[in-house]
């Protein structure tokens, strides 16, 4: 709510509350920021952190690694290359062809598409493989290849189209359009029913893989559904709002110092809110109440989040995991 | 009256073990046989590098078996799914676990999975049967204790809690004295025996204190690199089995105590 009320024109929580119920005495212009502009910012905002922080946490627990985060398995930098290869690359398909492929639905696809084609990639090479921590490396190879790629295009890019680059590399929770919402909410849903379904795995996960196995769990199987939500998550996260860095990260090792537990019934849920709320709070800070500027969320993230967890860490001398 | 087949719980038949490369077979050891009655404690004995954990991750089903085959209460092991398999047999093994931030109730609950609904909720009866597994290996003080706060011996005692609370006819450890003190070895061995006496559960364990097996098994089985015997220790004993188990220019095995002695 606070959420939906600030930004470069303040409007009264009243007056929120006034146009989610339809009562007339609103006035227009408020509805229409409130209802077009700022609610769908914070659905996305929910959206992303709770996404970003439960794919995060399905990778720490699936790599048994404190540092994996959603964009481990290469999703973020097939996005990016996706994106690059539609904005950096445009200059060399030529004039004409290229104002028609930068509009916001093309980088949204190529992000999709990007993230969607390394990920296959990496599932084919892992299904090779029996260990579960070389597919982590192998997704962190995909990675550098396609980081490789993409400072190859800057380099024979303009400096305008590069500065277009960045700016998707900020990350931007707004602009979203209810019907495009729709869209992100539809996949979303699916990546964590996917991830609710796993819960028991990924507790029998806690003990090792053949412990788990030894427990009746179909090994390639729950890696699969599990690598399967991430990516569906974690990858229209990508392809809507930008390589958004560190909640997913941060957030499940904040909600396990909190919660002092690794069980994912509980955690799972937790994740979901702490990754709301502080999206949410990320995001306020980052329209800075009432001024025309809007940072770039994904500076913010960092800058706030960053110190939380060193501080929590910290205070408590040892990491939960 | 039962037969006699009717209480072998695990069986090998002509088993040989090893890898499978795309290339080549590496067989570790063959001609492998061996009967395993119900409600008795088995210990696996031979030098590093015999192949002892080979057996042991095949007789899992982590890996193969390269010929031969393994019957686990007259059904072979490679038409027995997963989940069937959950049900007649846990493990403890060597390899750390990748949390010690469960509590000692919650690991043991882990091996409530194969039973559990799909989120793994526990029933009463689920809730029953932990507290019981942890009765019997005496740490219900522990119960609400992180692993992270806990000695070896004590954590040891908690994993083999949780493989007793999956409930299952065949126990089997690999190397559970490993790292832990005189004392600890031989409480954990006892603690092995109580427990098949206890639950009738048939409990398979490999080891390097071959006194303390020797003592305290039903059975041995012996890994060499001709051959792999299995029988009583004293038959055992009284074939010469253990004398030539390792290279003669260290150690000697006595048969009058039953242990070896520096040379």
């Amino acid at each position: 709510m606070v959420n939906i009320s600030l930004g470069s024109i303040n409007i009264p929580l009243k007056a929120i509350f006034g146009s989610f119920f339809g009562s007339i005495d609103t006035s227009s212009n408020w509805n229409i920021i409130v209802l077009e502009y700022r609610l769908p910012k914070a659905i996305t905002a929910i959206m992303v952190g709770s996404g970003l922080g439960i794919s995060g946490l399905l990778m720490q627990t699936l790599f048994r690694n404190p540092l994996a985060g959603p964009f481990v398995l290469g999703i973020s930098s097939g996005a990016s290359l996706g994106v690059a290869l539609v904005i950096l690359g445009s200059g060399l398909f030529g004039g004409l062809f290229a104002t028609a492929l930068t509009t916001k639905w093309s980088i949204v696809i190529a992000a999709s598409l990007g993230s969607f084609l390394v990920l296959l990639a990496v599932l084919m090479v892992s299904n090779k493989v029996r260990d579960t921590m070389a597919i982590l490396i192998i997704g962190l190879m995909f990675g550098s290849i396609t980081a490789a790629v993409v400072s190859v295009l800057s380099y024979f890019s303009s400096a305008e189209q590069l500065q277009q680059y960045i700016f998707w590399g900020f990350g931007s929770l707004s602009n979203l359009s209810w019907e495009e919402l729709f869209i992100f909410f539809g996949i979303y849903a699916v990546g964590i029913v996917l991830s609710i379904a796993s819960i028991k795995g990924l507790n029998s996960l806690l003990l090792g893989d053949n412990y788990a196995k030894s427990l009746g769990l179909n090994l390639k199987q729950s890696r699969l559904i599990i690598i399967l939500a991430t990516s569906l998550i974690a990858g229209t996260v990508t392809a809507f709002a930008g390589p958004i860095a560190f909640i997913g990260l941060a957030i499940p090792h904040l909600t396990r110092q909190v919660f002092k537990t690794t069980n994912h019934k509980i955690l799972l849920p937790a994740v979901f809110l702490f990754g709301a709320i502080v999206m949410l709070i990320c995001d306020t800070i980052a329209q800075v109440p009432n001024s025309d500027y809007t940072l770039p969320i994904n500076a913010i993230t960092a800058l706030v989040g960053a110190p939380v967890v060193i501080w929590l860490l910290v205070r408590q001398r040892k990491m939960m995991f | 009256m039962k037969t006699e087949t009717s209480h072998i719980v695990l069986k090998a038949n002509q088993l040989s073990i090893g890898y499978n490369t795309k290339k080549a077979e590496t067989i570790i050891a063959s001609n492998i046989n061996f009967e395993l009655q119900k409600g008795q404690l088995i210990g696996l004995v031979g030098a590093n590098g015999i192949g002892k954990s080979t057996l042991l991750r095949t007789l899992i089903k982590v890996q193969p078996e390269l010929s031969g085959s393994i019957t686990l209460n007259d059904k072979d092991l490679k038409s027995t799914s997963i989940l069937e398999l959950a049900k007649q047999l846990s493990i403890v093994l060597t390899e750390p676990l990748t949390s010690k931030n469960l509590s000692v109730f919650e690991l043991v609950s882990l091996g409530r999975h194969p039973y559990t609904n799909w989120i793994g909720n526990l029933t009463d009866a689920d809730i029953t049967i932990i507290n019981k597994a942890l009765v019997h290996v005496n740490i219900l003080n522990l119960k609400d204790k992180k692993c992270f706060e806990l000695s070896d011996g004590q954590l040891q005692k908690v994993m083999i809690a949780r493989a007793l609370a999956q409930d299952t006819d065949v126990i089997i450890l690999d190397e559970p004295t490993s790292h832990l003190d005189m004392y600890h070895k031989a409480y954990i061995l006892k603690l092995l025996q109580k427990l098949t006496k206890e639950t009738g559960k048939t409990i398979l364990f490999s080891s390097h204190e071959i006194d303390l097996a020797i003592q305290l098994c039903d059975t041995m089985i012996v890994m060499q690199k001709e051959k792999v015997v299995c029988n009583q220790p004293c038959q055992l004993i009284s074939e010469g089995v253990f004398d030539s188990l390792f290279p003669k220019d260290l150690i000697v095995f006595d048969d009058k105590t039953g242990s070896f002695r520096v040379t």
